[in-house]
């Protein structure tokens, strides 16, 4: 057992400090157990998010010496004993209280992605699809939301005016994914183009950078999605088609 | 009356996994007018934590599969309690509403020729799981989310509901408060479906979070519903047993399902010496045999190691406390003596980041260390089967939350199934209630100022106990005397400790203010947990016999008189719990003679 000094930060939309925790950790331990022993003990009403505890619900993101992580899947022996932690709330949302933020822009923007519309079942009742087909969607549905690649992708978390103009790479990764998936037939492409702001990306790959679920946002999401509507709305023989028929 | 924020609906459905996300679908889908109400962010229920698949006799791999083989595996590994309705409309339905998610977006994985993929689980027959690796809940929460979300359904996140409100008879809405500004939030509704899942939290190693503490279940009873067979506890035999940080975090099932073996400090495959005569006519006893299993499945009988998880999760419990355990107190599960590092990381990714993230173990190369933990309960709140009605008009419950569709023993796999099937018809049953009632019913201003004062009290009261020290006893209390293993000394024991937390909760002292405030939160919780954990233990303590999750040293049989009953737990009259039994529904003869054919 050792013990470490937490610096974490506790406040709300009103102010806030940093306040310092001295913490014994056990073996194993991870920076979400060094939170829960501080709130077990002597701050009660310290506020965190937290749900399985295994990397799998995307719910205790935070800032972890500074570097976006998930406090779940975050070993404390990442550290020397004796050395400063800090823990703050993630920067991009508006804070709530403590570690806790509110990232209700996410699911404002989901309504604003058309439905998925699939093709019509096979005679049988059912779909098919080849696992090759499926492969990369499914690389995209690992996304559990934790919003770390929100919170890092500097269009945002530096410019907060832009998040009226820019959807941000997780739900880039959404649009990928609809975009790709075998059966959907709605064409979203005007959508990333237009409101989702794909453009806004340029390609620093902070948000794969820091994904715990190692999806390839920036390679394999964003950059079809570029390609995509550059070669229907920036390839200069189609966009003398689209004048010539009146589009 | 106080002044409240209110929100009037025809239907609200409190719980936003699986089951009560496919509750609110149908309920908005039929035209009521819906709410879905959770603790919790939406997305972040404990659905998303299931990893192996969704049982459903699609018969994709194995033809020979159907609905009549997944009732009967579900009855058998349920010991027989089940409600046979539930039984036999889960397997009915379950297929269809797979489909149904694929329509809606899930990409499962897919066998050679392009339909959904199918895996091994224990006591199925048949390779019956769809799935996607072994992060399958994730899949149908997000499916389901992605679908809600178009469907005009509103969303109280970070929204916990503390009681029902009844006019008369029947339910008439509910009282909560917003997690983040602490605030009062009542709601008005013709029909309520309670969707909260289970009770883990009141045990100390479990599988689950910190929103599992059996809310839907004390919600229900406090409004006078009955609940059934309390003592049904699932222990997960695989949870992780290191570091001490983890555990509890659950294994999947379907580390064994797909060539998995669980192996003693001796290096002996001990679940062949646990194979009892109820099982035997299906279950390979000699390793040649199982071997042959996993590569030529009709000439060969199941390994035991997919044996159902109760069986399991004793043997484990049996092979520790006789010094046959592995270093840190569990068993040796092994995959990599079986399966290359490519399939290991293929079928089971979030298994192998999370030994080599979380305890330093790569499991393409060494075995785990597991042994059970809390992680699911059969028992829960009594419902019709077709309509998900509760014993209270206008209550609805769906999900780990209600009880009979597993009986003693709840299989891997049918849970998710379970909270499609029985969320879409808690959904129509609520919203047909809702459509036919005419007026919504009156909120009793009077109970709702009662509540939301108990709500505030927290803060008045001082010099009181910090509620986690409440909650790490009654976790230890529970763990220790009403776990795998039972018996009546320790049940009594276990009750009087209740008694004992529950005056002691009536002293909690909340630091802070409301403001998104853990401890208070945890405060409230504690009524719950309490109300649940005495229920199991009152349950256990009546049901003198040994059948699937309830397990009594002192009545280590099974009775075939006890196999006949129910136990219902309910308020009495003076507010005192209550648990009698009741005689099980009857199963029709046609499907009796499922369970007369030689296997």
């Amino acid at each position: 057992m050792a013990n470490y000094t937490m610096r974490v930060f506790r406040g709300n939309q009103d102010g806030g400090e940093w306040v310092e925790y001295h913490v014994d950790v056990e073996e194993g331990q991870v920076v979400l157990d060094v939170i829960h022993t501080i709130q077990g003990s002597v701050a009660p009403d310290l506020a965190v998010r937290w749900n399985c505890k295994a990397g799998k619900c995307g719910s205790c993101s935070a800032e972890v010496n500074g570097k976006p992580r998930l406090m779940c899947m975050t070993r404390m022996n990442l550290f020397e004993p004796g050395e400063v932690i800090t823990v703050a709330p993630m920067k991009t949302w508006p804070l709530v209280k403590d570690l806790v933020t509110d990232v209700s822009f996410n699911y404002e923007v989901a309504k604003k992605i058309p439905a998925f519309n699939p093709r019509p079942v096979e005679a049988d009742g059912s779909h098919r699809m080849m696992q090759e087909d499926v492969d990369r969607g499914q690389e995209f549905r690992k996304c559990i939301e934790c919003y770390l690649c929100q919170n890092v992708c500097h269009v945002i978390r530096d410019h907060p005016e832009n998040k009226a103009d820019f959807f941000g790479p997780r739900w880039f990764v959404r649009l990928a994914e609809l975009e790709m998936h075998p059966l959907d037939m709605t064409d979203r492409l005007h959508l990333a183009k237009n409101d989702a702001g794909v453009g806004y990306c340029n390609i620093t790959k902070c948000c794969t950078e820091v994904c715990p679920e190692n999806i390839h946002i920036t390679d394999n999401a964003i950059i079809p999605l570029k390609e995509r509507v550059a070669d229907r709305y920036f390839d200069p023989l189609r966009w003398v088609g689209r004048k010539l028929k009146g589009k | 009356m106080a002044d409240y924020e209110r929100h009037d609906y025809d239907v609200i459905v409190i719980g936003a996994g699986g089951a009560g996300l496919r509750a609110a679908i149908e309920a908005s889908a039929l035209g009521a007018k819906t709410a879905l109400i959770c603790k919790s962010l939406l997305g972040k229920a404990h659905t998303v934590m299931a990893e192996g698949g969704i049982a459903a006799a699609l018969g994709n791999v194995w033809p020979e599969d159907n609905w009549k083989v997944h009732f009967r595996d579900t009855m058998r590994g349920g010991k027989m309690l089940n409600n046979w309705r539930m039984a036999q409309l889960h397997a009915q339905e379950a297929p269809d509403r797979v489909k149904e998610l694929e329509h809606w977006g899930a990409l499962f994985d897919r066998t050679a020729d392009g339909r959904i993929s199918q895996r091994d689980f224990g006591g199925h027959r048949y390779a019956r799981l769809a799935h996607v690796g072994d992060r399958t809940g994730l899949e149908m929460i997000r499916t389901l989310q992605q679908h809600a979300v178009h469907k005009g359904i509103d969303v109280y996140m970070e929204c916990t509901i503390s009681r029902l409100v009844k006019d008369g008879d029947r339910v008439s809405g509910a009282i909560g408060y917003w997690r983040e500004s602490g605030k009062n939030v009542v709601f008005g509704a013709k029909a309520v479906v309670l969707a909260t899942g289970g009770v883990g939290k009141a045990f100390k190693i479990t599988s689950n979070s910190w929103e599992y503490t059996g809310d839907g279940h004390s919600l229900a009873y406090w409004a006078g519903a009955d609940l059934i067979d309390m003592e049904c506890v699932q222990f997960h035999p695989t949870g992780m047993v290191w570091p001490p940080s983890v555990r509890g975090i659950l294994v999947t099932e379907g580390v064994r399902g797909d060539g998995g073996t669980l192996v003693n400090s001796e290096g002996v495959q001990f679940m062949f010496n646990y194979i009892t005569p109820y099982f035997a006519a299906e279950t390979a006893d000699t390793i040649d045999e199982a071997e042959r299993w996993y590569e030529d499945k009709k000439n060969n009988r199941r390994t035991p190691n997919l044996l159902p998880r109760d069986e399991v999760a004793r043997a484990i419990n049996t092979e520790v406390k006789a010094g046959r355990g592995s270093p840190h107190g569990g068993v040796f599960l092994d995959i990599a003596s079986r399966r290359s590092a490519e399939y290991i990381k293929r079928r089971l990714p979030s298994m192998y980041h999370q030994f080599k993230q979380l305890a330093d173990v790569d499991i393409t190369a060494a075995p785990m260390e597991v042994g059970p933990t809390a992680h699911y309960i059969m028992g829960g709140i009594r419902v019709d089967a077709d309509t998900a009605a509760s014993t209270v008009p206008g209550l609805y419950a769906a999900g780990e939350c209600a009880g009979g569709m597993h009986g003693a023993n709840r299989l891997g796999g049918n849970s998710l199934s379970d909270l499609i099937v029985f969320g879409r018809r808690a959904g129509m049953g609520a919203a047909e209630y809702a459509n036919k009632l005419g007026a919504a019913p009156k909120l009793d201003d009077e109970a709702l100022d009662r509540v939301s004062h108990e709500m505030n009290a927290h803060f008045e009261r001082e010099g009181g106990e910090n509620p986690y020290g409440i909650q790490r006893d009654l976790q230890e209390s529970m763990h220790n005397l009403v776990g795998i293993i039972r018996t009546q000394s320790e049940l009594d024991e276990a009750l009087t400790h209740v008694a004992q937390y529950r005056e002691r909760a009536k002293h909690t002292v909340v630091e802070g203010n409301r403001q998104y405030n853990p401890g208070w939160h945890l405060a409230m919780d504690l009524q719950s947990l309490l109300t649940v954990s005495e229920a199991i233990a009152l349950s256990a303590s009546t049901r003198k016999e040994s059948r699937g999750g309830h397990t009594r040293e002192d009545y280590p049989d099974t009775d075939a008189e006890w196999g006949k009953v129910n136990t219902v737990t309910r308020q009495g009259k003076d507010g005192q719990m209550e648990v009698t039994t009741e005689p099980l529904p009857q199963m029709p003869a046609d499907l009796q003679e499922l369970f007369q054919e030689a296997h």
